[in-house]
């Protein structure tokens, strides 16, 4: 039988050697992954990474082909979805249509026998300010409010860990603003485990306090959100967490603080610190927000990399910033991120620019350049198209 | 029908508010159609279940009067076949119930992610369609005579005493009543499990309801329209089956059902008024027991 009574807190959550292999194509190659009580952590990665997979063997959907689920400590690998304290609060939220919203939100506590499971439904839908529709039937709310009850449904059985299977997918974007604040308030509130799965890098920075970024399977990096974006470890993580300017080259020059790689003619200074590999040929980057843009040649050039000159193929206005793409001969395209302090665009396409940013700024992957190759920018479809035909005649060039 | 029974009152499409002479017009055959072969039928039908004897003709000579005592006849004199019938009608859809449930959620849930085999298993339960329900009755009776070999073989191992028969019994005409109405419960049933999403199921598991509840509180409840088609289908041919429980097929002399009698008295005592009120006993309660079922399952877009 169920646990007759709510968890006292969150609950570790700790997965050992997890893999799963489908018919065909291995989902997961291997886990490690320990969650701490209380945190709000994000499984954050492209669509096919693996990480529904990962939420389902949580919840006890799947069954691992390999490797152990430990919840507080205790082995659930062999148990199953009913048996956990553990509440999904699903992609398509999964309301039963035939049960009005109380019905729905007080179908876990009676499973479980907790007396006065009506009054506590309705203190969970007062929660999420729905409380008026609870006779409602799911398919005559819209579909916040539907996410909304699917939220309540969960979280009212107070699991020790809570599963968010990229809920606020089918939000527009200011209801997913509030439900994004209203999560995180909920969660403080009740101090619970949350696991919340998502494509959306900006939804997991600005809700989790530690993001993993999965790819193809495994954990590419894991960390508070802001070490994640301002050290990226691999071109995977520096392109999907943010857009990122990456150059390859050779070590050229190390001091006790700072490496030079020459990358097309270009010297580029990391510091040692921000730099995952000192040795050889290695790939650097900075982010774009971090540029700037030059109309003339900078003068002081001391504790800044600058390359130039280049020129602007394309400009675009959204507003707050202009991003500028710079062609700097050797390097390649280049994005900048300029805040629109002025008014509006200060250089136009084909005018020559330079462009510098702080040696602090830089980081250095810990990629082996020859073997992933530069990550396709997402912005430019010939560049993925060139990628693509890379990759195949290398391929071709295997066999 | 029964796909719109989860629909909501304003999920429905507004009826066209401009009257249409077309509308009418298109309607024309159909309802001349109903008129001819339904309305007229049934009026007459009426009448001569209302007909008393005339008082110095032969037999089977009848004239229109007013005559409800007929109704009070047959229920004295087929009380018992009247029982019969919708107690095996009631025991034949239970049956075909527990037997298609399960073929019907194997083939529209389990068998989903191999489509040919889905299409096979649905082909297997149209299939005794292709052949003419008396012919698969007559050799039902074949196989399960007192010479046939199942027969012999369960008295060769004493399952059956010496004196035991099989056909000609309440079980054997029970069975021939599940055996044809399977095809009609199966079908409406599938229909409601094909399209049943599994993602509630999950939900319901990840909400601490083990596989029986969740079965009894999510599965049942979303394949209701197909169990209350599948078992209006079964029910109501059912109780006026007269094909079955006849004597020249898996009947005997104490299993006879309403359809019988009135065949009986229409076509051999010639009772043409007792025929006709029996035929109406039987609409009318098939009609308060379909009502009253119909509100009680909530599914009255049924109808």
């Amino acid at each position: 039988m169920a646990v007759r009574k709510f968890a006292e807190s969150g609950a570790d959550l700790e997965l050992v050697g997890i893999q799963k292999r489908f018919p065909g194509f291995t989902a997961i190659e291997e886990l490690n992954l320990t969650i701490p009580a209380g945190s709000f952590f994000a499984l954050l990665g492209p669509s096919g990474c693996g990480k529904t997979t990962t939420l389902r063997l949580v919840a006890g959907l799947e069954e691992p082909t390999n490797g152990r689920i430990l919840i507080g400590g205790k082995d659930v690998t062999g148990t199953k979805s009913h048996q956990r304290p553990v509440n999904t609060v699903f992609q398509s939220y999964a309301l039963f249509p035939h049960m009005t919203i109380i019905e729905n939100v007080a179908f876990g506590l009676k499973r479980r026998r907790i007396g006065d499971a009506v009054a506590k439904a309705h203190e969970a839908l007062r929660l999420v300010e729905l409380d008026h529709l609870a006779q409602r039937k799911p398919q005559q709310l819209s579909g916040g409010q539907q996410q909304r009850v699917a939220l309540a449904r969960a979280i009212v059985n107070r699991p020790a860990l809570l599963l968010l299977d990229e809920p606020l997918g089918a939000l527009d974007l200011k209801l997913r603003r509030q439900m994004q604040l209203e999560l995180k308030t909920i969660q403080e509130e009740v101090g619970l485990t949350f696991l919340h799965v998502t494509h959306d890098q900006e939804e997991a920075m600005t809700m989790a306090d530690t993001v993993a970024v999965m790819n193809k399977g495994a954990i590419e990096q894991m960390g508070a959100p802001e070490v994640l974006y301002e050290l990226p470890r691999t071109s995977f993580v520096a392109n999907f967490l943010g857009q990122s300017n990456l150059f390859t080259g050779r070590v050229v020059d190390t001091t006790s603080a700072a490496i030079t790689v020459a990358a097309g003619g270009q010297h580029i200074t990391v510091p040692l610190s921000r730099a995952q590999r000192h040795q050889g040929e290695i790939t650097v980057g900075v982010r774009p927000e971090k540029v700037t843009l030059h109309v003339d040649a900078p003068t002081d050039t001391s504790d800044r990399n600058v390359l130039g000159p280049g020129r602007i193929i394309d400009v675009s206005f959204s507003g707050v910033s202009t991003q500028y793409i710079v062609d700097i001969p050797g390097a390649g395209a280049v994005v900048v991120f300029a805040q629109n302090i002025g008014s509006g665009p200060v250089a136009g396409v084909d005018s020559e620019v330079w462009l510098s940013w702080a040696i602090d700024h830089g980081f250095g992957l810990d990629d082996v350049p020859s073997e992933t190759g530069r990550f396709p920018a997402d912005d430019s479809t010939s560049s993925i198209a060139a990628q693509r035909r890379e990759d195949l005649v290398s391929e071709l060039e295997e066999n | 029908m029964a796909f719109a029974a989860f629909a909501t009152a304003e999920a429905q499409p507004q009826a066209p508010k401009k009257k249409s002479r077309i509308a009418l017009f298109l309607l024309l055959p159909g309802i001349l159609y109903l008129v001819l072969f339904f309305l007229t039928p049934l009026i007459s039908l009426v009448l001569t279940s209302l007909q008393a004897p005339s008082e110095f003709g032969d037999i089977g000579v009848y004239e229109y009067a007013f005559n409800w005592q007929n109704y009070v006849a047959v229920v004295e004199s087929y009380l018992p076949h009247i029982l019969r019938s919708f107690g095996y009608a009631l025991a034949a859809t239970v049956f075909a119930l527990l037997f298609s449930y399960p073929l019907a959620y194997f083939i529209g849930v389990k068998a989903r992610r191999w489509p040919l085999l889905q299409s096979l298993m649905l082909v297997l339960v149209i299939a005794p369609f292709f052949i003419s329900f008396l012919l698969r009755t007559l050799a039902w009776k074949q196989l399960l005579s007192d010479e046939s070999f199942v027969i012999t073989s369960l008295k060769a191992l004493s399952l059956m005493g010496p004196d035991d028969h099989f056909t000609g019994t309440p079980f054997a005409v029970i069975f021939g009543l599940t055996y044809n109405f399977i095809p009609f419960m199966t079908l409406p049933l599938y229909s409601a499990l094909e399209r049943l999403d599994t993602r509630y199921l999950e939900a319901g598991s990840d909400l601490y309801a083990n596989p029986f509840t969740v079965f009894r509180k999510i599965t049942v409840p979303l394949s209701m329209p197909g169990i209350v088609a599948g078992t209006l289908l079964t029910f109501i041919p059912a109780a006026g089956d007269y094909i079955n429980a006849s004597r020249d097929f898996l009947g005997g002399p104490d299993t006879q059902m309403m359809g019988n009698v009135i065949e009986a008295n229409f076509l051999v005592l010639q009772n043409y008024p007792a025929a006709a009120a029996l035929s109406i006993i039987l609409m009318a309660v098939i009609l308060v027991i379909v009502g009253i079922y119909v509100k009680r399952s909530g599914t009255e877009d049924l109808l």
